[in-house]
């Protein structure tokens, strides 16, 4: 079993959602016994990595929570996996090409990202790391604009309020507790909607994730944590981070923790469509766990062949979650070759804006040093930009003085 | 001798290894220090040698690192921690500053606490944020902590094992855009001593005092100016705390003027401490006011703007002229 909860459950209906129905069960309580890592994790998963639908004990719970997917929808979430990996691939590029100066891809963390973010509903906030640029495409931020901070011209280059989606957080875990926070309000101000945090196997040993569960689950806080453990944190493996599979933590602050598939994008949009009610109907909090693979490099700068076997990458390819839902639409029909070669040209179109939005992306002018430290303002800023724009001009000055 | 030329890696590299063989209660601890020796591979092959007791993989904890190497400390040992970088120290700022720094003082001096804390620090390599911070006044301030960082490779070597050997918690920056920097170590030398400052120029006309990533660009600065006929003499100051004032007294003595020259903003940094003193000492020697380059009171930029925001030549040798008209 796979989730796992000491919370007392109060079987209220949701008013918001249509796609309750049996949604309000009670989750079974498991018991506790620690499982090591090497043995096959328990996961909530409904589509397999050939690509068929399954139903077990394990997903019963969460399959009603995609029943209204149509076929329409199963396409839409394999356009976002497909967009996302060819934006990620585009990315890599352009640091390759010096257009970026890092880049954190995402590649065989799609589902998690598609699915997790598809569950959302337009109120709900998310507060990412650096590494969720599938979210943020659900969310509606421009691609584009996710670049600017790998690029290096700016610490941020969206308004985290336009799609609720907060900036990137760099510093590893700290988002959680803004997230719980944030939820905080959200409860207060009796909103019907849920927050999201992002973060990954390695963060979950921060101090702050800690605290951030704790908060969530004393003030019983709408905020789901989903953690996609990618099974490495840059060189570390999982190991070195827990000794317990990470989604049984939930259970010692009082909250369930559930496991799902990472590569499965319908069972990450069902386990989290259920964990984002659970918080919208006054639930509190909970952990999803989606296990999944870093396909690529921890980020451009690093070379994972120091650490990990490529064996162990092969046997994930197998899992591959895009494959995974095209041979799902492929076998029942859902999509069919003219839906993928018009994708590819979509993606195409995609990957061409991208790069032409980088390579003609500005360098800020050089007072944006200056710029946004206060809102108030701040004399010292104003004196030291003062000095270094008169400074500047000393250049120009001698020059035309020659 | 046995002089050897290597990079400031390869000098950090080494002294890790001397003091790890030389003392088996050295133990390395923090993210990423083992197979992958570091992302910036200061520990590279140090866990393959010295095995996994010895060279630490951590969880992903900094706040854990450090209150574990306190732990660590108090049982004997000699933890020499990782940070991964300058801005992901600060999950650590409360055990270093309320814990670590404190401990000798509350035990009345029956406890040690022989803990390095290495940090990469400071800009110039085009990160993204919190890769470039320069804390070191943050950490000077602090009674209790040593704060030193070195501006070449024999420095880097020598240091290092100097702030192991000491008894007393000392914060390590190193000055990551110079780790592949080459010098000359002498690795039988009898060390300079770890809070000496350093003349790394001599000059008779003005004195800029600079430590880690900042003495390489005051000396490329006196160079030029000594192509314009100016004598500038550079002082590598490689301790924060302690400064050694008296060394950089003795420069000013000499040549009347000061310049401090760092990456960190210029408001309550180590440059002001610094002008403070020497006006103090100094007041009826000097010829003009101490001035500072600096960092600005702003976040450290976004890469692109990092070449304007970091002290460079220009901008030394503006400070230069501003204190030789005086
Ligand atoms: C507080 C802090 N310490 C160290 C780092 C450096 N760092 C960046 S990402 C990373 C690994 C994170 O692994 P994980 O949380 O599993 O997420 P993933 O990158 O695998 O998605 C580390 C150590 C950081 N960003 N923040």
């Amino acid at each position: 079993m796979t989730v796992e909860s000491t919370a007392a459950r109060k079987p209220r209906r949701s008013s918001g959602t249509k796609r309750a129905a049996g949604a309000a069960s009670a989750a079974k309580p498991a018991a506790a016994t620690a499982q090591t890592h090497d043995a096959v994790p328990q996961l909530v998963q409904l589509l397999t990595p050939e690509g068929d639908r399954v139903e077990n004990a394990d997903n019963a719970e969460f399959a009603p929570f995609v029943a209204d997917i149509t076929t329409e929808d199963l396409r839409g979430l394999y356009r976002d996996m497909v967009m996302t990996r060819r934006f990620d691939g585009e990315a890599t590029a352009l640091q390759r090409q010096g257009e970026l100066g890092l880049w954190a891809s995402l590649l065989g963390q799609e589902a998690a990202q598609i699915g997790s973010g598809r569950a959302l509903n337009d109120e709900d906030y998310v507060f990412p790391t650096y590494r969720e640029h599938g979210v943020a495409w659900c969310r509606g931020v421009d691609p584009t604009n996710l670049l600017g901070m790998f690029r290096g011209v700016n610490h941020g280059g969206w308004d985290p309020n336009t799609n609720n989606f907060h900036l990137y957080t760099i510093v590893i875990g700290s988002q959680t507790l803004h997230a719980t926070g944030y939820a905080m309000g959200v409860a207060k101000d009796g909103a019907d909607s849920a927050v999201i945090a992002y973060f990954g196997d390695g963060a979950s040993s921060q101090g702050d994730v800690m605290e951030a569960f704790n908060f969530s689950a004393v003030y019983n806080s709408p905020v789901v944590f989903f953690c996609q453990n990618n099974q490495w944190a840059i060189s570390e493996p999982t190991e070195r981070q827990m000794r317990v599979p990470l989604y049984q933590r939930a259970q010692g602050f009082g909250f369930p923790g559930v496991r799902v598939d990472g590569n499965d994008v319908l069972a990450c949009l069902a386990v989290t469509r259920w964990a984002l009610d659970r918080a919208r109907r006054g639930e509190g909090p909970t952990l999803v766990e989606a296990f999944t693979y870093r396909m690529g490099a921890h980020t451009t700068s690093d070379d994972p062949t120091k650490y990990r076997r490529d064996e162990e990458t092969a046997a994930w390819e197998a899992k591959d979650p895009i494959l995974r839902l095209k041979a799902h639409l492929l076998a029942t029909g859902g999509a069919d070759e003219a839906f993928f070669a018009e994708l590819e040209t979509e993606s195409e179109a995609m990957g061409k804006r991208v790069r032409e939005a980088v390579r003609s992306m500005p360098d800020p002018d050089t007072m944006a040093i200056f710029e946004n430290v206060y809102a108030d303002g701040h004399a010292l800023v104003d004196e030291e930009r003062a000095q270094f724009a008169a400074y500047l001009a000393s250049f120009e000055s001698a020059e035309e003085g020659h | 001798m046995a002089v050897e030329k290597m990079s400031i890696a390869k000098a950090l590299n080494e002294s890790l290894r001397k003091a790890l063989e030389q003392d088996p209660k050295v133990l390395i601890m923090g993210e990423d220090v083992g197979k992958l020796g570091g992302v910036f591979r200061i520990t590279d092959g140090l866990q393959k040698d010295f095995g996994e007791e010895r060279v630490i993989d951590t969880p992903l904890a900094e706040s854990g690192i450090v209150g574990t190497a306190i732990g660590l400390a108090l049982r004997g040992y000699r933890p020499v921690v990782e940070i991964q970088f300058d801005g992901f120290v600060f999950p650590a700022y409360d055990q270093i500053v309320t814990q670590l720094a404190k401990m000798h003082a509350r035990a009345l001096g029956k406890i040690k606490m022989p803990v390095v804390i290495r940090i990469p620090y400071a800009g110039g390599i085009g990160a993204v944020e919190h890769h470039s911070e320069s804390p070191e006044a943050l950490f000077a301030h602090v009674p209790g902590l040593k704060v030193v960082s070195p501006s070449n490779a024999s420095d880097a070597y020598w240091m290092l094992q100097q702030a192991i050997l000491s008894d007393d918690p000392v914060i390590f920056f190193e000055p990551k855009r110079r780790y592949w920097d080459k010098g000359e170590v002498d690795v039988e030398a009898i060390p300079y001593q770890l809070h000496k400052a350093r003349v790394a120029r001599e000059g008779s006309d003005i004195t800029l005092a600079a430590y880690g990533p900042m003495v390489k660009v005051c000396l490329e600065a006196a160079a030029a100016a000594a192509e314009e006929g100016k004598s500038v003499e550079v002082v590598d100051m490689r301790s924060m705390s302690p400064v050694d004032f008296d060394g950089i007294q003795a420069s000013v003595e000499k040549t009347r003027r000061l310049v401090v020259v760092h990456e960190a903003p210029t408001f309550l940094g180590m440059g002001s401490e610094i002008a403070a003193r020497i006006t103090e000492r100094c007041f009826y020697h000097l010829e003009a006011p101490v001035l500072r380059v600096g960092g600005f009171h702003a976040p450290y930029p976004p890469a692109r703007l990092e070449d304007e925001y970091l002290p460079g030549l220009d901008r030394v040798l503006d400070a230069v002229d501003r204190s030789l008209a005086y």
